[in-house]
């Protein structure tokens, strides 16, 4: 196949996965907001989609460390870039229709580490690098996020003993609003990174661009308008199991998870760590629901989660690899692994058709919870 | 296999820092606003108040021009 042709396919299915990025990551940062009345799910999926559009302009660090390094960039070509995109969209729009919150990031990250793998060998994977800016990061965030979150929310009850409850209502909702803002601009500045470095992997793999370059502008631009389309279009399944299944969450609360895991994300992303968003935000509201009380989180849905956290990097990987390899035959492999990606997300969102989630549906879910927890007090 | 702990560090550090400032300055400035209601200086409960939430608002500002200024 011609490379340019092939580095636009690319191109293009790198922006899919960034839109598929902002569909599934909407609940991150406005999941709690919902939940607790603080936002109308249409409003709120407005501001996350403008807040992402920012935060992907602010910073390249987290693109770099993709482009820059996790993988041997002398030693792929754009064909195996390309198995590795589908193989991470595939597993994507799976978890996806599944109600799982698992992570964009890493099923990328295995889905191109498996794609390099498989076609140019072990040693073309970077895993030192891997090791240091992906996977202690993703555990250590997640943690750290978990364990602030529950001193600010101790803190956060512990202040407000004695405030009004018209204003502390208020007030927090307001907070949470803010908070809210923070965690779609965090999620902009690492989640859309991911998608800059991938095509600036790949117009280095294709030779356009010198070894260690920066992401071209409109790179950066088209990354940033496809993450918050995605945000704007999606989300709501999964807004589902974040907002009340993990947690019941209070205003002050939200405020305090959201706070903690946004702040982490971004100082995080200026030092070029690629975090898991929707692992850091998870932890957030752990963390948050244990400083409430002790026993405030379902430990068997957060289980559940953290069964899925730790298969994504091999799960997506496996796809990759397999994606990859049947990619680097050349452009009868490039078609036939384009063709099974069109068809697995035809058929997931036909699927996900015949029972559609709607925002709509989100707040009587919420209504009726409210409603059941009354009948039992 | 090197690890970069002290940027893990100064990101856990730097984290707890700014979450647990920022939530003293919120509920704190919560806490006197609703002062105003309840008898006492409410001059004096809303300058706090109003502090607080300006002091909020600069500490995100400033954390969001270090990340752009580099």
């Amino acid at each position: 196949m011609d490379a340019s042709l092939l580095v636009i396919v690319v191109v293009f299915t790198a922006l899919a996965f960034d839109f598929t990025n902002g569909f599934h990551d909407t609940a991150n940062s406005m999941a709690t907001s919902i939940a607790t009345g603080a936002l109308k799910p249409r409003t709120a999926v407005a501001i996350s989609a403008v807040l992402n559009l920012v935060g992907a302009l602010l910073s390249v660090e987290v693109a770099k460390t993709i482009s820059g390094g996790v993988v041997d960039d002398a030693r792929i070509t754009p064909a195996v870039v390309f198995g590795g995109l589908v193989g991470a969209i595939v597993w994507n729009l799976v978890t996806w229709y599944a109600g799982l919150p698992s992570s964009s990031s890493h099923a990328l990250f295995g889905g191109l580490i498996g794609a390099t793998w498989i076609s140019s060998g072990a040693d073309a994977v970077h895993f030192a690098k891997v090791l240091d800016k992906v996977v202690v990061p993703a555990v250590v965030a997640p943690l750290v996020a978990g364990v602030v979150a529950l001193l600010a929310t101790y803190l956060t009850y512990r202040l407000s003993r004695r405030t009004s409850e018209r204003v502390k209502d208020r007030g927090f909702k307001v907070g949470q609003i803010a908070s809210a803002a923070l965690m779609s601009l965090a999620h902009g500045t690492n989640d859309a990174q991911k998608t800059m470095g991938i095509i600036t992997l790949t117009l280095i793999t294709a030779g356009t661009l010198a070894p260690g370059s920066a992401p071209p502008l409109w790179v950066v631009l088209s990354a940033a308008v496809a993450i918050a389309l995605g945000t704007y279009l999606g989300g709501w399944r999964i807004t589902h199991t974040l907002g009340k299944g993990l947690t019941t969450i209070e205003a002050p609360q939200g405020f305090a998870a959201q706070t903690s895991a946004a702040t982490v994300i971004m100082a995080s992303s200026h030092l070029g760590f690629a975090l898991s968003t929707t692992h850091v935000a998870s932890g957030g509201i752990m963390g948050s629901g244990l400083g409430r009380q002790v026993d405030g989180v379902r430990w068997g849905v957060a289980g559940r989660m953290a069964l899925a956290w730790v298969f994504t990097l091999p799960a997506a990987g496996l796809v990759g690899a397999l994606a990859g390899k049947v990619a680097s035959l050349g452009t009868v492999g490039v078609v036939a692994v384009a063709l099974v990606g069109v068809a697995v997300s035809v058929v997931v969102w036909l699927l996900s058709r015949r029972e559609p989630v709607r925002p709509e549906h989100v707040v009587d879910e919420i209504a009726a919870q409210a409603q059941t927890r009354e009948v039992a007090a | 296999m090197t690890v970069d702990w002290s940027a893990l560090g100064v990101v856990s550090g730097v984290s707890l820092a700014v979450v647990l400032g920022l939530v003293v300055l919120f509920a704190t400035g919560l806490r006197a606003w609703s002062a105003r209601e309840s008898g006492g200086s409410v001059a004096a409960a809303t300058a706090l108040a109003v502090g607080c939430f300006g002091a909020c608002a600069a500490l995100v500002l400033f954390g969001i021009h270090l990340i752009v200024a580099r």
